[in-house]
Formats: C-alpha cells, sequence, structure tokens
C-alpha cells in the first residue's frame, strides 16, 4: 500500500538509513567516551571510532583522512572555508568571487566579508544555470584571494564544472572552495585529482544524521585558514570543540555506504527519475529549469505554466515537494536560483522541485505523476489565463492593471 | 500556510466556475488583477431584463484564498441588483472567509472584480 505524503524532498534532507541508525547508537550508551580523553579507554575506543569514520569520510573523495575536519555540517563549513580563508590571505587580497545561484549559506558568508570590507563579485550563470568559464575568468582580479562555486545546485541539480574552475584557480595562485552539500553519493568526487582546496560536505543529504558535517582542507599544497571558533584546539585547531561521537560515526557509516552503492543506486534513481519526467511532459505547457545532461540523477525542476504555486502547492499535499514560485504572491518568494536563469519575465509560472531517493518507488512517482495530471488540469480550468492561452492571447501582451 | 474549513470548502469545491459565452445576451466582464502579482480574477455576471444579476461565473489564477473570495462572491451577487452587488465589500467577504490579514488582498481583489464586471455592464447598456 501507498503511504501518504510521498516523501520526494531527498535534497532538503534524507531520512537516516537504518543501518546509520543502528551504528550510531552503542556511541549515546555504553560507549559514551570523549575522544579526546587520552587517559583511558573510554576515551580511546571513541577515538578510534572517529577517525575510522574520517577514514570513510575521506575515502568517499579521495581525501586523505587527515585531510578531514569535523563541522557541524555544511552551513559551518562554508563559513569556516570562505572567512577562515579570506581572513588568513586578508594581506593578499580582499576579493571573493561566488556564483548567484549559491546556497545562502555561500551568499550570506560572502555578505559578511562585505560587511567587513572585502569586495564580493556574484557571478551569473547560463541559462542552463552552468557558469560560465570566461565570464569566471574576466572576474578574477589581482587581489582575488577566494573563489567558491558549488559542486552540484540544490535547486536545479546542475552539476558545475569544478574541474576546470578549479585550474584556473590554481594558475592564479586562488584558493578554490567547493560547496559538496548535495553532490557526496550523487556525483564521483576524486580530489586527488580535482584542483580544489577546501570542499563542504554534509550528513544529512547522504542518509546520515543531522548536525555533522565536515571541511576537506587540501595539504599539499596547503590550503591555509584562520580559525572561526576558539577553545580546545580541536581539529588541529581549526574547529574546536567536542567531537560529537555518535554523529561522527553516523557520517562515516553514511559515507562508506555511499561508497558501496552508489553504482548501483544512481541508475536506479536516474530511471525513476526519467520516468517521472516522461510523465510530466505529458502535461503540456511544462518546461525543466536547468541542464538535463549536466545534472544528479535524482533532480527534477519543473514549471508548469498558468498555475499559481500556493494553489498548486495546496493541491498536491500529498506529496512532499519544494516549491520556488516564479511570482510574487504573498506568502511565496521567487526562487533566486531561477531568477539567475533569466526566467524573471515567465511571470504566471510555478516551479516544483522533485528529488528522489534511496526510497524512492516507481508506484510513488507514478503517483506523483497522476496527481499533478489532475491537479494542474484543475488548476488550468479555473485559471483565465489558461483560457486567454486556448483562446490564442498570450497573457504577457495584456496590459495588466497592476496595484 | 494554514487555511479556514471555508477556504478549503470553496477551494474544493468552487462555485460557479467557468465562463459564458461573449455574445450571451446581458453578459458584463470584469478581469482585475495581474499575473506577475501573482493574482488574476474574471468575473462575469448576466443580468436579466429586470435589472437583476441571474447567474454568475469566475476564473481565477492566484492562490486558494483568491479562489475562494472569486467563488463566494459569484454566490452573493446572484438576486442582487447592480447597486446592492456593489454594495459587497471587501471586509465581508475576508469575515466569511475568514482570510488571515495576509491574505485580505483577495478580499479586495474580488471586490475589485465586482465593480469592474458592473462597469463593464452600464458600459455596454450606455448607464452611469
Amino acid at each position: 500500500m501507498l503511504k501518504l505524503p510521498i516523501y520526494l524532498d531527498y535534497s532538503a534532507t534524507t531520512p537516516v538509513d537504518p543501518r546509520v541508525t543502528q551504528a550510531m547508537i552503542p556511541w549515546l550508551t555504553e560507549r559514551f567516551g570523549n575522544p579526546a580523553s587520552r587517559s583511558h579507554a573510554f576515551g580511546w575506543e571513541a577515538e578510534a571510532a572517529v577517525e575510522e569514520a574520517r577514514e570513510n569520510v575521506a575515502a568517499l573523495v579521495g581525501a586523505e583522512p587527515r585531510e578531514i575536519i569535523w563541522t557541524s555540517g555544511a552551513t559551518e563549513s562554508d563559513n569556516l572555508a570562505i572567512k577562515g580563508a579570506a581572513h588568513f590571505y586578508r594581506d593578499k587580497g580582499r576579493h571573493v568571487v561566488t556564483v548567484k545561484t549559491e546556497h545562502k549559506a555561500v551568499l550570506d558568508t560572502v555578505r559578511e566579508l562585505e560587511r567587513e570590507g572585502y569586495a564580493a563579485t556574484y557571478l551569473d550563470v547560463r541559462e542552463n544555470g552552468l557558469v560560465d568559464l570566461d565570464v569566471l575568468r574576466a572576474a578574477l582580479r589581482p587581489d582575488t584571494s577566494v573563489v567558491s562555486v558549488m559542486l552540484v545546485n540544490n535547486e536545479i541539480g546542475v552539476i558545475q564544472p569544478i574541474k576546470e574552475i578549479g585550474a584556473i584557480c590554481r594558475e592564479k595562485g586562488i584558493v578554490f572552495h567547493v560547496d559538496a552539500a548535495q553532490a557526496t553519493g550523487k556525483v564521483a568526487i576524486d580530489l586527488k585529482n580535482l584542483p580544489v582546496d577546501l570542499m563542504s560536505f554534509s550528513a544529512h543529504k547522504t542518509y546520515g544524521p543531522k548536525g555533522i558535517g565536515a571541511l576537506y582542507v587540501r595539504r599539499k599544497p596547503r590550503a591555509r585558514l584562520e580559525a572561526q571558533v576558539h577553545g580546545g584546539g580541536h581539529e588541529r585547531g581549526l574547529r574546536s570543540g567536542t567531537l560529537p561521537t555518535h554523529q561522527i560515526v553516523g557520517m562515516g557509516e553514511a559515507f562508506r555506504l555511499a561508497r558501496e552503492e552508489m553504482a548501483d543506486e544512481l541508475p536506479r534513481i536516474r530511471a525513476l527519475r526519467d520516468r517521472l519526467l516522461a510523465g510530466i511532459s505529458g502535461i503540456e505547457a511544462t518546461y525543466v529549469n536547468g541542464d538535463l545532461e549536466h545534472r544528479v540523477a535524482h533532480n527534477l525542476n519543473v514549471s508548469f505554466a498558468y498555475v499559481e504555486g500556493e494553489s498548486l502547492m495546496m493541491a498536491i499535499k500529498d506529496i512532499a515537494v519544494s516549491s520556488g514560485s516564479a511570482c510574487t504572491s504573498a506568502s511565496l518568494e521567487p526562487s533566486y536560483v531561477l531568477r539567475a536563469l533569466g526566467r524573471e519575465d515567465e511571470l504566471a509560472h510555478s516551479s516544483i522541485r522533485f528529488t528522489l531517493g534511496r526510497f524512492t518507488t516507481a508506484e510513488e512517482t507514478d503517483y506523483a505523476v497522476e496527481l499533478l495530471k489532475a491537479k494542474v488540469a484543475k488548476l488550468r480550468d479555473l485559471s483565465p489565463l489558461w483560457e486567454m492561452v486556448q483562446a490564442g492571447i498570450d497573457p504577457a501582451t495584456v496590459q495588466w492593471s497592476a496595484r | 500556510m494554514t487555511y479556514s474549513n471555508e477556504v478549503l470548502d470553496h477551494y474544493e469545491n468552487p462555485r460557479n466556475a467557468g465562463s459564458f459565452g461573449q455574445d450571451e445576451e446581458g453578459v458584463a466582464t470584469g478581469m482585475v488583477g495581474a499575473p506577475a502579482c501573482g493574482d488574476v480574477m474574471k468575473l462575469q455576471i448576466k443580468v436579466g431584463k429586470d435589472g437583476v444579476i441571474e447567474d454568475a461565473r469566475f476564473k481565477t489564477y492566484g492562490c486558494g484564498s483568491a479562489i475562494a473570495s472569486s467563488s463566494l462572491v459569484t454566490e452573493w451577487v446572484k438576486g442582487k441588483t447592480l447597486d446592492e452587488a456593489l454594495s459587497i465589500k471587501n471586509s465581508q467577504i475576508a469575515e466569511e472567509l475568514a482570510l488571515p490579514p495576509v491574505k485580505i488582498h483577495c478580499s479586495v481583489l474580488a471586490e475589485d472584480a465586482i465593480r469592474a464586471a458592473v462597469a463593464d455592464y452600464r458600459k455596454k447598456h450606455g448607464e452611469q
């Protein structure tokens, strides 16, 4: 039996894999030691568990264990990477470059640097959501110290060309940070062969627990940072604070499972996503946002023309999805990511992000397709804009009275 | 966003949704709002020879509250003269549907739709 509502919002968060939960539990109960306790077995076994987890996280991304620093999540990793590098290299230059479609954890961190007196450039993307390398090159200045570009976009799932971007940064001696929160277990990452200095990770987007993440800090050539959290000098002084053993074990196990299973899992999820796409493509006047080629397997972001976002969300409450409305109705903010794709002139549509995952079934995606077909048809039946379109009038050419 | 039962009822079972034919006797149309603002309402009234609104239809692009406001208005204008219809206030609509403050603009738009439809009728029939 189908259980409602259906979860199709895996890019918001994923359930913790039951195998991960099992691995975590002992570290909350009998094995509760502080990994920093050097004087007894409680501490030793906790430290060993933390280091094993570090190896598992490093192995998924082709890093060395000692290049992994534990944090509370990708937001903290982004803050540590961008502020930490910008502060360390403040005498070299005070210009930071990022992209308009980045996550708020990056954008707001760069804004904070601007408040501190740094200059920042926010790059436009092409219509398909990808960074244009020529635009990036043109934005770099002699005083540029940090460039931050995400690997996988959280809304439209496009994969940025980080290898090429990293090569440009390397050539100019600029620190390159990559937010990979949405990428682990979804795309192969091999930091041995990627010119990336700093990379942010999150556990809870990859079937691990919330509240734990990591930052990769390259050793050769060494990426330098100023700590943002001070205290007992944990994590080589880069991030103080008692290590949450259970969370770390959970992230390690989640990343180990991702490494072992992604080769089998991704084709299955891609087939489901394509089945969903094929079903939705049967609805008139819909279009996919973001490049379909350079895109993770589990993401689909679709705009439905002449359907208002809030009423659509109300109509499809049996599926849990994310919405970015392209209009300025009172309660739904337009998506800045979609606006950056140049979709601001397409006023009368609403977009929905479907993100599939480890526990999604064909029965669930089929249900979603049928629900959308019925509800979009119902709302269009009610829509005076759709009526105009059917009569051959483009609502965009009508003189509307703005209130 | 939580909706009142009244809004949910009109949203799930819209009253008088649809359109009259353009050339039908006594039909007038009011279209208000803009796609850029997230709301467009089309209200049509059908006025009898005695000057009483016999029937009404709506189509609305907008949130649940906007759909409910226009659906409600089609029920309320029926059986009223044009002047009586014009006396319907947005505050009555908002109260009937228990609209929260952020959705009051939906009731304002519905009131505007009545005015626009009545104005269209009077224009067509040379009344002032």
